[in-house]
């Protein structure tokens, strides 16, 4: 079936089946293959491509329309390569940004710019794990269920953020390491990464998200400080989880500890650092922690 | 001990220009554009310094197989960090990125190299807005691009984000991804030194070896060469997860003993409990266990330990976990990384995974303990890259450290399946809730 022809209502079963699939206890290896009660593969699982169509050609600029942003973002990733074909990873992520997966337009579009085939982009998207091939919803929140955060309890985790997230415009994933198991378990929610999570947190990060805004404020990496004692001169490095994160409206920010108020002017992240600016709280949030 | 790359580390603000100027940031660029790149590459050789992603290979060695000559060279720096266990260089990205930046515009004029890239993994997307805020800032102080403060040396710098996957930290699969590709590693040789990206000379270095170049150029090679251990030398990042009290980065003088880490800094397992198992160096690394505490931490004594310090992360587990969920883990990650491209690993990572389900499921004989091992020694040597051998590796050590205990599994499994199947709620191949789930995540 092709996914030109999706309904709404189509898309809603396909995921919630998705979810599903992960409860299946023989993993990934089952998966989408049709199988006997006994075990064994109903034949045709692996039928070959129609083998009599002709392949499919770069498509035709002149016919294929493409948004002007994401035209002028692949021109501008082509053109940073001595070869254009290196743009392939950050065009796909553009168009994907676009599209909310790697549809068949949004390769199109990507093929018809970068003068590729749409095969040669299917091959690539599909090698990797952050590319799509099949319709998602808007919101992603990558579980890392590897050694340290499943030591930590990030199975159990992931099973209450499934649940919480059931019928929520949110896809949950187990994800391989994320590289912060400083914080496991921990998830990146729409590429936000927050830990150490406990499993209330599924909950909280559902309603974060229902309600646009930052997830989890006060368990954002990016507010921690180091944990290495030497790493801050005289001052030991905070001995318990809770002191780890500078309080997101506290003046000793990560940012700004040790700052009088007048340096704070002056050391205040530049332009080139807007992801550091200073947090509004919500009350809402406050009632809660 | 005083931190070379740690130094400071959360000063507000270092993540700009202007923060990390005032501490003396890009003078050794400055520097260094006065000297030959013949003296800069001698002060990274004298310094000794080994790679800091896994492999531990002399980084002035790997800049001195490039060949001399005007041809196009390039310089990848390896920001793919997925190996499970490891977040060194997420820290020093975020917080210190112009380190990185200084230490590849030195590297590269020690290597004659005109063009860099560097190659972040795709989830590190708050890393890669800071790393490209930073790129943009240092090319509007002309510190990187055309004719870097008014010398001839000419660096242009990429930052190319990836899209989530565990191969393109090996250097020829990152390749193939930073052209475009499918990860795929290559055949080697020829090695990326003579024929790497866009078959042209290139030099790979890990980011964590790149952001210490500017630190070696300040100390001198000689000095920074007298920190740590004869063949280990300086100081490296050090990431422990698990069941310890205080998780995170340390950095650490090679060579100290394993146990003042894990104890000393990290604060050891929770009150009451103890090491079982650890690995040294990320899961690629063959497993260490309690009594095994007291080993310096440094390249070579691990490797006289059959082990690996490989990036850099300990990874522990105290007595109440099973080694089985870890080999599980551990399978199932190499299973679903392995690019395909050759057959032991794509089949034997595929196998191993199957037959440690196997071993829940209450399907599995003590024989299969021997079988899987094996298999693991099918796998190693026998790839073009090591990413079978990092599953072997530590599968391997299980079996051989931990046999009672996954015997003892064994049976258990078996008896709970045939007491379920007794009472004819079994089907075939399919765990019941009596057998204890698979985590199947």
């Amino acid at each position: 079936m092709s996914y030109k022809d999706h309904h709404p209502a189509d898309l809603n079963d396909e995921l919630s089946e998705r979810h599903g699939q992960h409860l299946d206890p023989l993993g990934s290896l089952s998966r989408r293959v049709p199988r006997f009660g006994h075990g064994s593969r109903v034949p045709g699982w692996d039928d070959a491509v129609d083998l009599t169509k002709d392949p499919a050609v770069i498509p035709d600029p002149a016919i294929t329309p493409v948004p002007e942003d994401l035209r002028l973002e692949i021109e501008t990733a082509m053109a940073k390569y001595p070869d254009r074909r290196s743009a392939a990873i950050p065009s796909l992520h553009a168009a994907q940004a676009v599209h909310g997966w790697c549809s068949p337009e949004a390769i199109e579009q990507v093929a018809a710019v970068m003068r590729l085939t749409p095969a040669y982009l299917t091959s690539v998207a599909s090698f990797y794990d952050m590319f799509e091939l099949e319709p998602k919803h808007s919101n992603d929140v990558f579980v890392c269920t590897n050694i340290s955060c499943s030591i930590l309890g990030a199975d159990e985790f992931y099973d209450a953020m499934a649940a919480a997230a059931e019928g929520q415009d949110i896809d949950v994933r187990s994800f391989e390491c994320l590289g912060a198991c400083d914080i496991a378990p921990m998830a990146s929610v729409n590429g936000e990464y927050v830990g150490p999570l406990e499993l209330a947190d599924a909950e909280r990060i559902v309603e974060d998200l229902v309600a646009d805004r930052p997830v989890l404020r006060d368990k954002q990496l990016r507010y921690r400080r180091s944990v290495d004692p030497n790493a801050n001169g005289d001052t030991a490095g905070p001995t318990d989880t809770a002191s780890e994160f500078s309080e997101p409206d506290h003046p000793h920010r990560a940012d700004t500890a040790g700052l009088t108020e007048a340096d704070e002017v002056a050391d205040r992240p530049g332009p080139s650092a807007p992801l550091e600016t200073p947090p509004a709280i919500p009350p809402q949030d406050q009632s809660e922690t | 001990m005083k931190p070379i790359l740690f130094d400071h580390i959360d000063e507000p603000g270092l993540n700009t220009l202007d923060v990390y100027q005032r501490r003396g940031g890009y003078e050794m660029l400055r520097q260094a554009l006065t000297m030959t790149p013949e003296d800069v590459l001698a002060q990274i050789m004298s310094s000794n310094i080994r790679g800091r992603g896994g492999a531990g290979f002399a980084m002035g060695r790997k800049i001195s197989f490039l060949p001399h000559g005007d041809m196009v060279k390039y310089l990848v720096c390896n920001a793919d960090e997925s190996e499970p266990g490891t977040f060194k260089d997420r820290e020093l990205m975020q917080k210190i990125p112009h380190a990185l930046i200084e230490g590849i515009a030195i590297a590269a004029y020690a290597g004659g190299i005109n063009k860099s890239f560097i190659y972040i993994r795709g989830e590190y997307q708050l890393q890669a807005d800071i790393l490209e805020a930073a790129i943009a800032e240092a090319a509007n102080a002309g510190l990187i691009g055309e004719r870097i403060l008014d010398s001839d040396f000419t660096m242009s710098l990429v930052l190319h984000r990836g899209a989530g996957a565990y191969i393109c930290g090996e250097e020829t699969g990152l390749l193939d991804s930073l052209e475009g590709k499918r990860g795929n590693p290559r055949l080697k040789p020829p090695f990326p030194a003579i024929e790497g990206l866009y078959a042209g000379p290139t030099l790979i270095n890990n980011v964590e070896t790149l952001s210490t170049v500017p630190y070696i150029m300040r100390m001198g090679g000689d000095a920074y060469a007298k920190i740590g251990t004869e063949t280990s030398t300086g100081t490296k990042l050090v990431s422990i997860s698990g069941d310890v009290k205080r998780p995170g980065n340390y950095e650490i003088e090679l060579g100290i003993p394993s146990r003042e880490i894990i104890y000393g800094l990290a604060g050891g397992p929770h009150d009451g409990h103890r090491v079982k198992f650890w690995f040294p160096g990320g899961s690629s690394s063959p497993l260490l266990t309690g009594d095994d505490l007291d080993i310096p931490y440094d390249f070579d004594s691990m490797a006289k330990a059959g082990t690996m310090l490989g990036s850099g992360a300990i990874i522990i587990a105290d007595e109440r976990r099973r080694i089985l969920d870890t080999m599980l883990k551990v399978a199932k990650f190499y299973a679903h990384e392995s690019c395909g491209k050759c057959v032991p690993c794509r089949e034997g990572t595929n196998w191993t995974h199957k037959m440690v389900q196997r071993i829940y499921t209450g399907e599995a004989t003590p024989m299969d303990l021997d079988i899987m091992a094996s298999v693991q020694e099918q796998i190693i040597g026998n790839c073009l890259c090591v990413l079978g051998d990092a599953m072997a590796m530590p599968i391997g050590s299980m079996v051989a450290k931990f046999r009672p205990e996954l015997e003892a599994e064994i049976e258990a499994a078996r008896e709970r399946a045939e007491g379920a199947a007794s009472e004819d709620v079994v089907a075939l191949g399919v765990a019941d809730e009596h057998a204890g789930p698979i985590p199947v995540h």
